[in-house]
């Protein structure tokens, strides 16, 4: 079977790497977002709390032999913590300053960490077995479905429109959409604003670490697996605007296809189309697509 | 008090210049030319990264994209065109002005943090172009460049030599930054980052200042790129890698944002300090940069230049 001259097991296989991608672009740049808008400090350290989720995973499992499951839930909950703790002792001295430090803080963090695991780890990865239960996969006729894969699918979805009706839906979220609004009016009404900020900073930490857990039996688990996936996030951040939490989503899983398609029928570009869709963006709706005018 | 001193204080920055200018002409006897050399390129390099972040406020997250895109293309002309060492210098120069100029156009339409990631994107863009093509030489980069002959005339392979013409082009590269700084396009630049809609209201187009600003920059890392292939003999894939965009705003961070010395102090720093821990200490060299990084955003905003220009002002008060 043949789609506009290709296999249809290619296209679908590479249709699906691209919705994993995406799944990743979603969640993080989720992060990304919800940071953005009460901190207004862009965590360039994203990437790197995403590769430290991953080694959690791995190393959990095999120095303590604590399975997936745990560690999927247990890994963010560190990660998370490791950035209370951040933005308790660093990023809160920062927020009356220009926005700029924040960015600078943080890419020095993602350097101390990055660091820290290429002088125990090296560089050449380390692989993470898929768990029993999603192990094998499912003919669907046209492509091979691996069943992790389509586990990693859905549950970032889950994750990315729970944290959606978390935050247009719930009473939390409400404080969360008021602060980023207007946090001293908010502060004001008796809200503690420093907490929601500590509290908002560890969740978005812990969902990158939540995807840097999902992506462990994917990619290589490896010390430089955030950097790179970071900058393009930044890409999906520019493309999406940051005003809007489903266009975050939209946007992550929309470029993550595209980029999937484009490795069927012009691989060379598939590293670079992120980048050529930002820039006709800016051209011609510099706000992002979903961005309010700034 | 702002008369009486500011004569003075013009005479005391003209002795320091000549003073530093001289030193320069002297120190390839004292130190190793080629750590010269480098030394200088990185401070020309973040002299111009200084003039962006430090006079306009524009932070680019992106530089290294005109260092290494300078770099590739002196060395590609140098080496396989065959023109003389000044004609490959002034090709990267021109070939960085107009990425900067593309890049520029994209990136001031948005501010701030957006301004950051765009030029990153794009950097990171030209970093797969030069990585994907072949012209370039991949993950080998571009080998085998020969310094030649400047003007047909003066045999390059002489280290002395070439640190001569490296000595000039910083010198240049550096009188123009400080002529810029100091005309008023310098000021109407700081203006725009103090008070942009103030700007606006006093009748300047923001946006072409800001575009000015950035095509100057990067040029003038375009400069410092590809005097640097001709030192090293090569240019390397790490020149257009986001490290090195990071380690300039680093260099410029520690010797003092929006000082005119500041960068040049700041990337002797680093570059010494790399340097020396190379072998020492292998991938901690990463985490001590990280950590440098840090500790300046922490408690050091001034930089070692601002921390001693406020030090001499609390003593002038007094």
């Amino acid at each position: 079977m043949e789609i506009f001259g290709v296999p249809s097991a290619l296209l679908g296989s590479q249709l699906l790497v691209g919705l994993i991608n995406g799944s990743f672009y979603a969640v993080l740049s989720l992060g990304l977002a919800i940071i953005f808008g009460l901190l207004n400090i862009i965590n360039f350290a994203h990437g790197a709390q995403y590769m430290m989720g991953a080694f959690i995973a791995w190393l959990a499992l095999t120095k303590l032999n604590i399975n997936y499951w745990v560690a999927l839930i247990a890994a963010p909950m560190l990660v998370g913590l490791f950035g209370v703790i951040l933005e308790r002792t660093m990023l809160r001295k920062l927020y009356k300053l220009d926005h700029l430090y924040g960015l600078l803080l943080t890419f020095g963090l993602a350097l101390i960490i990055e660091g820290i695991f290429r002088d125990q780890f090296g560089i050449s990865g380390e692989s993470y077995e898929v768990p029993e239960a999603l192990a094998g996969g499912i003919n669907l006729g046209f492509m091979f479905l691996p069943i992790y894969r389509a586990w990693v699918i859905v549950a970032s979805l889950t994750v990315c429109f729970g944290t959606w009706y978390m935050i247009e839906k719930t009473r939390l979220g409400a404080y969360l959409r008021a602060g980023t609004e207007n946090s001293q009016i908010v502060q004001a009404l008796g809200i503690n604003v420093p907490l929601l900020i500590t509290f908002t900073y560890g969740y978005g930490v812990a969902l990158a670490a939540f995807a840097g857990v999902l992506a462990a039996p994917i990619f290589q688990v490896n010390p430089l697996m955030g950097s790179n996936l970071i900058i393009v996030v930044f890409a999906v951040v520019v493309i999406g605007g940051m005003g809007s939490i489903l266009g975050s989503i939209v946007t992550g899983i929309g470029l993550g296809l595209i980029e999937g398609l484009t490795r069927v029928f012009y691989p060379e570009a598939s590293a670079v189309v992120v980048f050529v869709i930002m820039v006709i963006v800016l051209l011609l709706r510099p706000a992002g697509l979903f961005g309010k005018a700034a | 008090m702002s008369t009486a001193s500011q004569p003075t204080a013009l005479i005391k920055t003209e002795v320091l210049y000549t003073g530093l200018f001289l030193l320069g002409l002297i120190a390839p006897f004292a130190i190793y030319p080629t750590f010269l050399m480098k030394l200088f390129c990185f401070a020309l390099f973040a002299s111009a990264f200084n003039l962006l972040l430090g006079f306009a406020g524009l932070l680019s997250f992106g530089h290294a994209a005109f260092l290494g895109t300078a770099g590739y293309v002196c060395g590609l002309m140098v080496r396989d065109v065959g023109v003389t060492p000044e004609i490959g210098i002034l090709a990267g120069t021109v070939c960085a002005g107009l990425l900067g100029w593309v890049f520029g156009i994209l990136a001031i339409r948005r501010t701030g943090i957006y301004f950051a990631m765009i030029t990153l994107a794009l950097a990171q863009m030209v970093y797969f172009v030069v990585l994907q093509i072949k012209a370039t030489g991949g993950e080998d980069g571009l080998q085998g460049v020969p310094r030649g002959h400047l003007f047909g005339l003066i045999d390059l392979s002489d280290n002395i030599a070439m640190y001569y013409l490296v000595y000039a082009v910083f010198s240049v590269g550096f009188f123009i930054i400080y002529r810029t700084i100091h005309s008023p396009f310098g000021q109407i630049l700081k203006a725009i980052r103090e008070n942009e809609p103030r700007a606006i209201s006093l009748g300047y187009d923001v946006n072409k200042f800001k575009l000015m600003a950035f095509v100057i920059s990067a040029s003038l890392a375009g400069l410092a790129g590809a005097t640097k292939t001709l030192i090293f003999q090569l240019a390397s894939l790490s020149d257009v890698h986001w490290h090195t965009s990071g380690e300039v705003v680093l260099m410029t961070l520690l010797g003092g944002l929006g000082t005119i010395l500041g960068p040049a102090v700041g990337s002797a720093t680093i570059v010494t300090l790399q340097n020396e821990l190379a072998d020492k200490v292998g991938s901690w060299v990463t985490v001590i940069m990280g950590t440098i990084f840090v500790v300046c955003v922490l408690a050091f905003r001034r930089g070692i230049v601002g921390e001693i220009q406020a030090l001499i002002q609390r003593a002038g008060i007094r």
